[in-house]
């Protein structure tokens, strides 16, 4: 399986250490969280328009100081590249890559989960038969990675790795185990909620998104810089999955429904636009 | 061009690919659109820069372009790459010094006249969301100065676009989160 071929990765252990690391306590942390968050209420109670994004200039998460754009986007129409999207199909993904839990020769330890949902355009069309990939710790929040460090252990049936080609309806189903939070090195004693990370494609290369996953009530979520860069609440809640007791299978794993919504497609709107004249 | 319609549903967030993607999402060839012995193969490379000029060793570029004839690829196959088919797709994770490379071909223009470019996506560790952008061919300079695009843009700013051709025909394309000589990152109609 893929996974097993990654590149070797040659980063020296000097680079878990974050340059940007900080000595800072979770009450300065959620202190500069807190007011950038009063300060957008504000912003919309005045009648800014609400935000959908996160913000890529978050202090509070160190690593973004110096890795965020301090223009604006430039905004641009589209040309015939952008309106498309590279193609991938069943040459690209075997359909057990979608299985977590049989790609080693033993069950990984740990709660077994099914995520499973759909994904959309903005318009709300599905994206049928793209690529989705996702990656996540293991049920000690440890991830395989060679850079991860953190003393918790590596299970020898759980790579954490996932891919799966969209259904006729958007639709996705991934096999798993539920992911353990782990500790980082943005402040001290700094933990991110527990989270499986997406990839996203859609018709359109403009669409191309990656994110992560939460799980419904983390006690973390308020204290977690990278979620709270998305200001908006409502924002917010469209990255936790629910959970589906209807996903969920008698005596074998418990289930978590989560439609994943891209941004619209240029290309339909603007060929119907052609159509008309 | 005419007005973008209101999208019907709010887009999910996106967040940072982080640290660990690099046994997850790194295939086998992913920076080889095409062979290094196809006789059109070109080296597009460059170095990924943080706000302080220092390079990031921990970012993931992905390439969607057309193939030397301007043609849009539309075989599936990148993840799985025969050696034979241009999918128009590549990804790499650069190393740790920044660099990247993609072995690929110049994309020819889609459209008659028009510049021809590679569709350049950026993730990195402590960037927040994916930035979208643009490298142009430098040659055909009629192309560049109509492109719509390079001339909304002011001079020094239009040259972050735009990838030099090194000696020996490699394309030459830095890229730089932050700071003087910042990269123009693309935002396009129906993001939110
Ligand atoms: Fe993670």
């Amino acid at each position: 399986m893929s996974t097993q071929t990654a590149p070797d990765e040659s980063f020296e252990n000097a680079h878990v250490l974050d340059p940007a690391a900080s000595t800072a306590s979770q009450e300065d942390i959620s202190t500069e969280i807190r007011d950038i968050h009063e300060a957008y209420r504000q912003q919309v109670l005045a009648g800014a328009k609400e935000e959908t994004q996160p913000r890529v200039d978050f202090a509070p998460y160190r690593s973004s100081l110096l890795r965020h754009p301090t223009k604006n986007l430039h905004h641009t129409d589209p040309e015939t590249i952008e309106l498309h999207s590279p193609a991938f199909g069943q040459r690209d993904v075997h359909i057990l890559e979608s299985d977590l839990t049989i790609q080693h020769n033993g069950e990984p330890i740990g709660e077994r989960i099914v995520v499973a949902g759909r994904v959309l355009d903005g318009d709300g069309r599905p994206v049928a038969g793209q690529l989705i990939e996702v990656w996540q710790a293991n049920a000690a929040g440890r991830y395989v990675h060679k850079r991860d460090q953190h003393p918790a252990p590596i299970d020898p049936n759980f790579t954490g790795v996932g891919r799966a080609i969209t259904g006729p309806n958007g639709e996705y189903s991934f096999t798993t185990i539920k992911p353990a939070p782990y500790p980082w090195k943005n402040h001290h004693n700094a933990w991110r909620p527990a989270h499986i990370h997406f990839s996203l494609f859609g018709t359109d290369f403009t669409q191309r998104m990656i994110t992560q996953m939460y799980f419904p009530g983390d006690p973390l979520f308020a204290l977690d810089p990278i979620y709270q860069a998305i200001t908006d609440q409502k924002a917010r809640d469209r990255l936790v999955a629910t959970y589906d007791h209807s996903i969920t299978s008698h005596e074998w794993a418990t289930g978590y429904n989560w439609d994943i919504v891209l941004t619209g497609s240029n290309r339909t709107w603007m060929e119907d636009e052609e159509g008309d004249h | 061009m005419a007005q973008a319609p209101e999208l019907k549903l709010v887009p999910t967030p996106g967040q940072t690919i982080g640290p660990f993607y690099g046994y997850a999402l790194p295939f086998e060839k992913g920076n080889e659109l095409v062979n290094q012995a196809h006789p059109a193969a070109v080296r597009l490379h460059g170095v990924v820069y943080d706000g302080n000029g220092e390079v990031i060793p921990d970012s993931m570029l992905e390439i969607w372009q057309a193939d030397e004839h301007g043609n849009v690829a539309s075989a599936d196959g990148s993840l799985v790459r025969d050696g034979y088919t241009f999918t128009g797709f590549g990804r790499v994770p650069v190393d740790n010094v920044g660099h990247y490379t993609f072995t690929t071909v110049n994309p020819g223009p889609t459209e008659e006249g028009k510049a021809p470019f590679i569709m350049l996506t950026v993730f990195a560790r402590g960037l927040l969301n994916r930035l979208f952008t643009r490298i142009y061919l430098p040659e055909d300079t009629e192309a560049l100065a109509n492109d719509p695009l390079l001339a909304s843009l002011p001079e020094d700013r239009r040259k972050t676009l735009i990838a030099a051709r090194e000696e020996d025909g490699s394309l030459r394309f830095d890229i730089r989160l932050q700071g003087e000589d910042e990269t123009v990152f693309l935002s396009y109609p129906r993001e939110s």
